[in-house]
């Protein structure tokens, strides 16, 4: 109500610029909150916690890049921890990617009812995170476990998987695998959205399959590829639960399931390192801005495709 | 008659190749149908052996594919409910709290931003949109310690506050972004006319755009539901006390005392912990997969 010495005219202004956006603002209390409070706020601290020493007892004690030059230069975990992550990214993305795009084509023609397909090949990507399914594969890869009961079966002498440490990972990836529910959906739909007519024209002039593929589908399905491959890469970065229950929490096999965010929850929790763990988690943020950046960079490519219909 | 006999003869070629077309459609039908069930076997052939593994005798588990059990052990489900030092009702009693109340703070957190967002006009919104798409982006192990810093100081570790308030704060920005999408469908001359009409912003959100958008609040909601139920981390740094345990801690709990317990009765409380899940995707399955389809995100 007090208007103070502010002239009249600009009161008026003044009082129909907060009616215009106060209702919005209204609207965005919670989110702003949010925002300030849980994610922006947070990062902020956890760029200057990484600057320090701090063990939750002591207040954090400045020490400079020490955290960053301990990383780069003599921490041997952290790049056995980049080390298995990225040779995880590396398999699990393109497995997962090249199963899910297969099974979707299969899916997208020829076929009237493909409802109970997709629903068995996503209902794995549903339960995936769950720890029910992190023991449940601890079990089957076991030394006396489903899977080497099948490999006997064929004559096969099946590996002790989980407790190998050169074997150790590929549980993981065949996990993955296991889980290419949501990008198939994503490929479904963009597949949906190329005209049929094409194909049709292609067989009259006798292009082989193998060509339609190549000269058809992979380029107009390009923006998709990209947009489930960024968002998939992100994901697998991500990946913690299955890796922390199937390594019993530290890694083990000898490091061999040490994930990135492993390593960081152990250094933070257990040994309460939370400067360096703050350090560790910027890495990482770092190294997903990279990912995110590339996606942005190329996003006229593929954002025409979430107005298409589904 | 030799052009009548040419047409005849036409027509016949013609009806050949088509019944010949329809042959190899319909073998090429019966091979991928063939393929395709056997891939679904493979994909589901381990979550049948973990029910099967639940009712085993303990010596029946392992190295054999059979899944029928020789004799069915229900009781492992008993015996594993009450397995663990606090018994199973807890776990689910606490799971459901956590889950509903954050069910309920999503939906209401960010259905209030999408429809800013995707309906309203204000100084800023470009700018505050992308900053909310940029947080889609953060990985949650960056904000993880000062969070967990924060919250030990206002006393809330080993509360539930830590899981549940975020979600009142529109901590899952995915959410908003999957009803903004929605909400922007939506035809504008209704909010104009509720405007003429002399309808308040929020009594359109709740009367107009709410009502309209419930295919994309179940969406929100069911997605909530799973996410919040599996979830892992965050219960893992914020519940100390076994009385306050999910039911994922609880599981892990049979994993640190392996060789004490039972298989079966682990394999019997994982399969449990999987039944919300699996009911929530056969019910709701048509919103799961539209859902995933337009917003293209999981």
């Amino acid at each position: 109500m007090s208007r103070g010495s502010t002239s009249p005219l600009k009161a008026s202004f003044m009082r129909r610029f907060i009616a215009r956006n106060a209702p919005a603002y209204a609207f965005l209390t919670p989110w702003l909150l949010g925002f300030f409070l849980l994610a922006l706020g947070p990062i902020l601290a956890s760029l200057y916690l990484s600057f320090t020493r701090y063990d939750m007892v002591n207040a954090p004690k400045w020490v400079g890049l020490a955290n960053y030059e301990y990383m780069f230069t003599r921490d041997r975990r952290f790049w056995k921890a980049l080390n298995v992550t990225f040779t995880y990214v590396a398999l699990a993305v393109p497995a997962r990617l090249i199963m899910a795009l297969g099974v979707a084509m299969l899916l997208d023609k020829g076929l009237r009812t493909i409802g109970l397909y997709r629903a068995i090949f996503y209902l794995p990507s549903l339960l995936g995170a769950s720890i029910a399914i992190a023991i449940l594969w601890r079990q089957l890869f076991a030394a006396d476990g489903v899977v080497n009961a099948v490999l006997g079966y064929f004559g096969i002498q099946g590996a002790a998987w989980i407790t190998n440490p050169d074997t150790s990972l590929y549980t993981l990836v065949v996990l993955a695998m296991w889980q290419f529910g949501s990008p198939m959906l994503i490929f479904l739909a963009g597949l949906r959205g190329i005209p049929k007519d094409l194909y049709e024209a292609a067989e009259i002039d006798g292009t082989p399959k193998w060509r339609q593929f190549t000269r058809i589908t992979l380029p107009l399905l390009a923006p998709v590829i990209f947009f489930n491959l960024v968002l998939q890469t992100i994901e697998a970065f991500k990946t913690f639960s299955s890796a922390f229950i199937i390594s019993n929490g530290t890694g083990a096999p000898a490091d061999s399931l040490l994930f990135y965010t492993v390593y960081l929850f152990n250094e933070a929790f257990k040994f309460f390192r939370m400067g360096y763990a703050s350090a560790l988690a910027w890495v990482l943020l770092i190294i997903i801005a990279i990912f995110t950046a590339i996606s942005f960079l190329t996003s006229k490519y593929w954002v025409h495709y979430e107005n298409e219909r589904d | 008659m030799t052009l009548a006999h040419e047409m005849e003869e036409a027509a016949r070629v013609a009806h050949e190749l088509r019944v010949k077309r329809d042959q190899r459609a319909r073998m090429g039908r019966l091979l991928k149908h063939l393929f395709l069930i056997s891939v679904s076997i493979v994909m589901l052939y381990p979550l049948l052996w973990l029910l099967a593994s639940s009712l085993k005798p303990e010596n029946d588990i392992f190295g054999s594919l059979t899944l029928w059990p020789t004799e069915f052990q229900w009781h492992n489900y008993v015996d594993g409910w009450h397995g663990l030092p606090v018994s199973f009702t807890t776990f689910y009693i606490n799971s459901t709290i956590v889950t509903v109340l954050s069910v309920i703070g999503n939906l209401i957190s960010c259905s209030f931003a999408a429809y800013a967002f995707a309906r309203l006009q204000f100084t800023g919104r470009t700018f505050l949109f992308g900053l909310m798409m940029m947080t889609l982006m953060i990985p949650y192990h960056v904000v993880l310690i000062p969070q967990y810093v924060q919250f030990l100081r206002l006393g809330w570790v080993d509360t539930y506050l830590p899981l549940v308030v975020p979600r009142f704060l529109a901590s899952d920005a995915f959410f908003i972004f999957l009803m903004v999408q929605f909400f922007r469908q939506l035809p504008r001359e209704l909010d104009e006319a509720a405007m003429i009409d002399g309808c308040s912003p929020f009594k359109i959100y709740w009367a107009i755009i709410l009502p309209l958008s419930l295919p994309a609040l179940g969406t929100a909601a069911i997605f909530s539901l799973i996410w919040t139920w599996e979830d892992f981390l965050a219960p893992l740094i914020y519940l100390n006390d076994i009385k306050s345990y999910t039911v994922p801690l609880a599981l892990r709990l049979f994993l640190d005392q392996e060789g004490q317990s039972s298989y079966g009765q682990m394999f019997a409380m994982s399969v449990l912990s999987l039944v919300p899940v699996v009911i929530a995707f056969i019910m709701f399955q048509k919103l799961i997969v539209r859902g995933i389809a337009t917003s293209g995100m999981k």
